[in-house]
């Protein structure tokens, strides 16, 4: 698929979050996404990029501008290598949580967006995907 | 630092959230306006979001935090202002804010919190309103 634009940024504090909310906000624009999507987008990138700093230790976020065709899109990867989710599908079932959360984040930010994969290893780290299309 | 202003007005606390929260800061408004709350006697909350272009579950669950503290200090809260594409992506999330009381925009919050303080009067005013029905 062709990425017309990428850009990796480091994700270690809450002001991290803020600030990848930002530029999510800026590239999804770029990418036309409506006032909607561009809000479902950010939403669900704030809930991973929290992920990454409270339990993943910190990571990086990777931003894909794609184009496949004439339709474009905006996929953003997020990064950490910290202790891994053990159980994934109890991960993403709503209401779950290990910490202080509403157990909302990985199942909400799933249904925010158009495609959605999470790989993790125990003890290695844990990597999630999100991608909207215009 | 950042720090978010809470306005008393009369019995009322208000906020207007004007910045992209960090989470520390939504813990630290969620702290400040329930010892304001607790300070004050303060009968209602009303927190304006018409400035944030997102509210995720960490906000949510702030918002849900104040409203759920607020009543057991004896406050309502009302949440004013969401914009309509931070009230559809809350809705899928799943986001549904139990207890809290929204309001379209601050007019009408004032509204709704103004009809609850009065209809729970201030002892003073109830010796008042006594004393004007006796002399009917």
């Amino acid at each position: 698929m062709p990425v017309t634009r990428t850009e990796v940024l480091e994700l270690r504090s809450g002001s991290d979050v803020v600030s990848i909310r930002q530029v999510v906000r800026t590239w999804a624009v770029e990418a036309g996404f409506s006032l909607v999507d561009q809000t479902k987008m950010v939403t669900a990138a704030s809930e991973l990029a929290r992920n990454t700093v409270d339990y993943g230790g910190g990571g990086t976020v990777r931003l894909d501008l794609l184009v496949d065709g004439s339709r474009r899109g905006l996929r953003v990867a997020f990064e950490d290598k910290g202790p891994g989710i053990p159980d994934i599908e109890k991960a993403l079932t709503d209401r779950y949580t290990t910490g202080t959360g509403l157990g909302l984040g990985l199942g909400g930010a799933r249904r925010l967006v158009n495609e959605f994969d999470i790989s993790s290893r125990v003890g290695e780290g844990t990597r999630v995907v999100i991608t909207r299309w215009k | 630092m950042d720090r978010i202003p809470i306005l008393k007005l009369r019995d009322l606390l208000l906020v207007s959230i004007q910045v992209d929260m960090h989470d520390r800061l939504a813990l630290q408004l969620q702290d400040e306006l329930t010892a304001r709350i607790s300070e004050t006697g303060a009968r209602g909350v009303l927190i304006d979001i018409s400035a944030l272009d997102i509210v995720d579950s960490f906000i949510g669950r702030m918002i849900a935090n104040i409203a759920a503290m607020a009543r057991v200090l004896d406050a309502e809260t009302v949440v004013v202002g969401m914009r309509p594409a931070v009230a559809i992506t809350l809705v899928e999330l799943g986001l549904t804010l139990p207890g809290v009381r929204t309001a379209l925009n601050v007019d009408r919050g004032m509204a709704l919190l103004e009809a609850k303080t009065s209809s729970m009067p201030e002892p003073t005013t109830d010796l008042n309103d006594a004393d004007a029905s006796h002399a009917d």
